[in-house]
């Protein structure tokens, strides 16, 4: 098939084919996409490949007799959780909750008007809308832990460095998707509104808030859900909540009760998720 | 009826300020767990030498002839991430094919395999890093497994919604010309799929990326080791050039992970 040759006509007649002719191009440029995909693929193995070595990844040293032995001892016992240990962290695990409750609201509140600034159907000035963007996107691109690290270090030790750390994180997430939403919305009411001279602040409060605000609940929950999930593991910096103990736990090897605080969490944060998909399922 | 109408349209306001006392007496309660103690002690001086730090960031740092530098870690990083995006995303399509409703016909596998996938994501990365640390020790290598596996949670979901929106016509139309089941695989269903596997393992390698900087937090490699070094001796020029190299890493990945997404789907 590549012995005709059509290569050399398909790139000097490349820009005005008609469309009789639409069958030879992808005659001739089914070898060189071979090609293509092949030097792709072979890139992507040596990529891996350099990066495994880089790591000193050593797929013989963790199936080696010594490191499954000890997987498969830390395994048994966190297979035997130490239950009468649960009663001591109640209150680790309610506060918790608490720092992603308090960080969750928080930060959604001051996220709806940075959201309004950063959507071009409310906020048409690119001068606004544009910086707004910027700062939301460098918000985000800092994982919840690291604020958390930078926080305690300022404020010491304690919940309220994880609920600081969970409003900068739930500020960059609500305000996210919210804009994302109000650009999406409805602009038939909007010009009506517009066109019999409503204000800027009636706009918004009678043309945006009704369509959006579904949308928003339903970021806040899903927003909710990941706190939880990341207030667990705070206290692995000292920012509070039940990451503290899991650290001393696992630190003095006690498994047994390393196990307990893992599996109360996850029983928590399941049975927050279920909770969470359905009320965000009955609000769209 | 007349009476009842307006009671109807009452209701909803009813339980709408219900719903809103309940959440502010929530929030409350949770603000009371909050003790701010923590700043007064340094006061204004701590501020200002965060400040300071971040407004003259340690640029020496960025690249030092011998070992450890910004550079090095942010390299680290990038390699942990794109090493544990690799694993999971191929250990990921037997649990995705074993989660996905359409390809058994007995509902209790996919179901079971759904809630297999949801422990797995709901135990954090940084648990199992670890886990992977007392069993291959502390560096990068305990980092590339803790995303492995911890991806494999939230990228077999995606897959297994990917493969239960596949047409079903050309799986019927090989089914009823004879072909076997990994015949149908290979020709019916991988081709459908393969281009949003592609999309969210970029997508996947966007989040790890930044669970990469904060592994180093529990001595799994990557940059978060010598920022948790910074932090702890109060160099704040030096946690302000890494935080700065974190922000500049991260863009730069979401942009060409974005554009390698638009241009695969």
């Amino acid at each position: 098939m590549n012995s005709a040759p059509v290569p050399d006509a398909a790139e000097v007649g490349a820009p005005a084919p008609p469309p009789s002719k639409k069958p030879a191009p992808t005659l001739d440029s089914k070898g060189p996409q071979r090609f293509k995909a092949l030097f792709t693929w072979l890139g992507f193995i040596v990529v891996i490949v350099v990066c495994g070595i880089r790591v000193d990844a050593n797929l013989v040293q963790l199936f080696s007799a010594n490191s499954m032995e000890n997987m498969g001892r830390i395994l048994g016992e966190l297979s035997r959780p130490d239950w009468s240990y649960a009663n001591r962290i109640m209150p680790a695990m309610i506060e918790t909750v608490q720092i992603a409750i308090a960080g969750t609201i928080i930060g959604s509140v001051l996220a709806v008007p940075v959201a309004l600034l950063c959507a071009v159907n409310i906020m048409p000035k690119k001068i606004i809308s544009i910086p707004a963007r910027i700062v939301l996107n460098l918000v985000r691109t800092i994982p919840d832990l690291l604020f958390a690290a930078v926080f305690v270090a300022v404020f010491g030790i304690g919940a309220f460095a994880g609920m600081l750390a969970l409003i900068f994180f739930s500020f960059g997430l609500v305000a996210k998707l919210t804009y994302e939403a109000i650009e999406a919305i409805d602009p038939g009411p909007l010009e009506a509104m517009t066109a019999s001279g409503a204000n800027k602040i009636q706009l918004i409060v009678f043309g945006v808030i009704p369509q959006a605000l579904p949308y928003f609940f339903s970021y806040v929950l899903y927003t909710f859900e990941v706190n939880v999930r990341a207030a667990s593991v705070l206290g692995f910096v000292g920012a509070g909540g039940i990451g503290l103990h899991l650290d001393q736990q696992l630190n003095s090897l006690r498994y047994d009760r390393a196990s307990t605080i893992i599996l109360l969490t996850l029983v928590i944060v399941l049975v927050i998720d279920y909770a969470s998909t359905y009320l965000r399922r009955k609000l769209l | 009826m007349n009476q009842s109408v307006p009671s109807h349209s009452r209701l909803p306001l009813i339980r709408n300020w219900i719903v809103g006392i309940l959440l502010i007496l929530i929030f409350i309660w949770s603000l009371s767990a909050m003790k701010f103690d923590g700043i007064q002690e340094y006061g204004a001086q701590v501020v200002s030498s965060i400040w300071e730090g971040f407004t003259h960031p340690d640029w020496d740092y960025v690249y030092l002839p011998d070992g450890e530098d910004l550079l090095r870690g942010l390299l680290e990083t990038l390699i942990i991430s794109i090493l544990g995006t690799f694993i999971s995303a191929f250990l990921c399509i037997p649990f995705a094919f074993w989660a996905s409703a359409n390809m058994s016909r007995i509902q209790a596998v996919s179901i079971s395999g759904k809630f297999v996938l949801t422990v797995i994501r709901v135990f954090p990365e940084i648990i199992m890093a670890i886990l992977f640390i007392v069993a291959v020790g502390p560096g990068a290598f305990a980092g590339v497994l803790a995303l492995g596996i911890h991806s494999i949670g939230m990228l077999a979901k995606l897959y297994s919604e990917t493969i239960e929106a596949v047409d079903n016509g050309p799986r019927e139309a090989l089914i009823s010309s004879g072909a076997s089941k990994l015949q149908v695989l290979r020709f019916a269903v991988l081709p459908q799929v393969i281009p949003q596997f592609i999309s969210y393992a970029l997508y996947r390698f966007e989040i790890n990326i930044r669970s990469a900087t904060v592994l180093g937090l529990v001595g799994a490699g990557g940059i978060g080791v010598p920022l948790l070094f910074a932090l702890s001796s109060r160099n704040w020029s030096r946690v302000g050039i890494i935080l700065l190299g974190i922000v500049i890493l991260v863009t730069i990945i979401d942009l060409i992970s974005g554009w390698l997404r638009r241009r695969i789907i």
